[in-house]
């Protein structure tokens, strides 16, 4: 056999995995999106109705709600892992580490949906959350902190948040240790080694932990119909409006059309900065 | 004697053995209700066979899954009643044994022969029912108040107050009480009922499922559920019998559930003897006290398998008034649904 056959035969799996498993799915629902629905049957065709659909006020918005949540939630996470993750590299003896990496990702034990209906009892009026405060007379009345978008980003932040203290852990370990030394034997202090030195070298696993974040949290359904209570739309929630009584898989394909969309848009924006076509 | 001999002569023996031919299999695509063990071992005991339940939400969802299906796979389907003549319309339903069916023991108001038959041939028979009204808890509400609509929508209420998330039912609500009657809705009807939604949404604290709904009620998160019903409240009774329902003297509105057996099954016998046992007056009692969610059995006969206690729970006595003010909740044409369900996700973005 050739090397151009052998090459061949190594790449086959991937690639029929990738166009059975991405492209073909891919391409139904790109045509999917160009077709409509006629009362309640599908007609297909090449309609851009379903994409006019986007200036709709209550479409707009969860397009609107999905990013406003998503970075919010990127961003904090991102805050709280990479202390979490120094702290885990820098300051824990190496022989606890693996320990309070465990317990760092303990959570993930946990069944998603159920993780969510627990946050639901904590931030409920009667959770532990609203009674500590009641308890410590901090506030009067219960505070409305469930089905709102503050207990979304909090069910949201505590799983990211452990995701990303793992990439990024990943990377400091990676650092070697003799580039902060020569920092400081330079005359850096600790803020000036870490702002100018681990910072920078860090970021590439930052930016990838965040791409992460942003792409499994935009198109995340089940926390923010849990936790949100419905009171504001993201754009998978209104995606699976579509699909549940009508049927309208056209509007859902489009919709989801446009959600791959700013996933791409966010992968573009990374590779632009990480500038990965040069690795 | 090669192995490969010997290895077919042993299959063919053992297929010949009698008990251990494998179980028939039914496939049911069905609400949650019937997902119940206590529901269908005692039908699987009683015919040796396997029935596999895959639960769906929505009609949408359940006709994706039978187009995605090859013909054949599902033998039973049970579905929103106000879609019955969707599926019969395209023909998925296949014919029912009218004279084996115990038609004539069901609430004569649920019937429904309009949506269920078509030229005299039955389709599909009305399983269960109750009613999308109003769920509340007694112990942080005025009951009286819980009669009056406008005194649940008022600001004495703001903030103490969850709604069902599905637009049908919560829409038929706000229908009737703007004094519309649900089976006549159109488009020129969607303002009024855009403002009585928003009404509701101002004084929410969430918009839920049936999880969802029951935790905002059980935790105290929400004093009010609009659009709940027994079933919401009935399989919380046992724990908390503060949380209980009633129907507004305005009226509430009726849902209900169908089942039927698949045209293109091929198990069509052992799938009418399942409809048959869910009729039956033990599977209604079952079906009717299913641990995800309580509601009134079709078949009256259900009352004398039915505990003293469980039909306290579902009203049993009071149906005849509660079926009087309940209308069934809409059942709009393929263009007012899309208009609905646009102005539903207008309230919910609100």
């Amino acid at each position: 056999m050739s090397d151009t056959g052998r090459g061949w035969g190594f790449v086959a799996p991937a690639l029929l995995w990738t166009v059975g498993l991405f492209v073909v799915p891919f391409a139904v629902m790109a045509a999917m999106s160009l077709a409509r629905l006629e009362g309640r049957d599908l007609v297909w065709g090449v309609d851009w109705g379903n994409y006019a659909q986007l200036a709709k006020p209550q479409i707009a918005r969860a397009v609107l709600v999905s990013l406003e949540i998503t970075l919010t939630v990127t961003a904090v996470s991102v805050l709280l892992a990479y202390p979490l993750a120094a702290i885990i590299a820098f300051r824990v003896p190496p022989r606890w580490q693996r320990l309070a990496l465990l317990l760092a990702v303990l959570p993930f034990w946990t069944s998603y949906v159920v993780r969510s209906y627990s946050w639901l009892l904590v931030l409920s009026k009667q959770g532990v959350v609203n009674q500590a405060l009641l308890g410590l007379g901090l506030v009067a009345e219960p505070l409305t902190l469930a089905n709102t978008r503050f207990a979304t980003v909090t069910g949201f932040v505590h799983f990211f948040t452990m995701l990303l203290t793992l990439t990024i852990y990943a990377n400091l370990m990676q650092l070697p240790r003799n580039y902060a030394r020569a920092a400081q034997d330079l005359g850096a202090n600790g803020w000036q080694t870490f702002r100018h030195v681990i910072l920078p070298l860090t970021l590439p696993g930052v930016v990838t932990g965040a791409f992460l974040t942003f792409v499994l949290c935009i198109g995340d359904y089940v926390t923010p119909q849990i936790l949100g209570g419905n009171n504001e739309l993201s754009l998978p929630q209104v995606i699976m409006v579509q699909l549940g009584r009508r049927a309208d898989f056209p509007l859902a394909s489009a919709l989801s059309i446009v959600l791959m969309g700013l996933v791409m848009l966010a992968y573009l924006l990374c590779a632009r900065w990480l500038r990965l076509d040069r690795v | 004697m090669s192995v490969t001999d010997r290895a077919l002569l042993s299959t063919a023996l053992l297929a010949a053995l009698p008990g251990i031919a494998p179980a028939q299999e039914l496939n049911a695509l069905v609400w949650c209700d019937h997902t119940d063990p206590a529901l269908v071992e005692p039908f699987e005991e009683a015919h040796g066979v396997t029935v596999n339940l895959r639960e769906y939400e929505g009609t949408g969802a359940a006709l994706a899954m039978l187009e995605q299906s090859q013909p054949g796979d599902w033998d039973v389907l049970v579905i929103d009643s106000i879609d019955v003549p969707r599926v019969v319309d395209a023909g998925l339903m296949a014919e029912l044994p009218a004279d084996q069916l115990p038609l004539g023991d069901l609430f004569p108001e649920v019937v429904m022969a309009d949506s269920t038959t078509r030229d005299g041939r039955i389709y599909a028979v009305t399983e269960k029912f109750g009613y999308n009204t109003v769920s509340f808890n007694s112990d942080a509400v005025d009951p009286a108040d819980m009669q009056d609509m406008s005194k649940i929508l008022s600001d004495k209420y703001a903030g103490r107050v969850a709604i069902y998330d599905y637009y049908l039912p919560v829409m038929g609500l706000a229908a009737v009480n703007l004094g519309l009657n649900t089976a006549d809705l159109t488009e020129a009807d969607l303002p009024a009922l855009r403002d009585e939604l928003l009404r509701m949404k101002s004084l929410a604290s969430s918009v839920g499922e049936v999880t969802a709904s029951q935790t905002a009620l059980a935790t105290g998160e929400a004093d009010i559920v609009i659009g709940g019903g027994e079933w919401l409240t009935a399989g919380l009774a046992g724990e908390q019998p503060e949380l209980t329902w009633t129907i507004p003297d305005k009226g509430a509105v009726r849902w209900a559930q169908s089942i039927g057996v698949l045209a293109d099954s091929q198990n069509k016998d052992l799938a009418t003897e399942f409809v048959k046992y869910i009729l039956s007056p033990e599977g209604q009692a079952r079906l009717a006290t299913s641990s995800c969610y309580w509601g009134m059995p079709a078949n009256r006969k259900a009352g004398d398998i039915l505990t003293g206690e469980q039909k306290a729970t579902l009203r049993w006595d009071e149906q005849d008034d509660y079926l009087a003010r309940a209308q069934l909740y809409p059942a709009p044409d393929a263009d007012l649904d899309a208009r609905m369900q646009d102005v539903w996700l207008e309230m919910l973005q609100q």
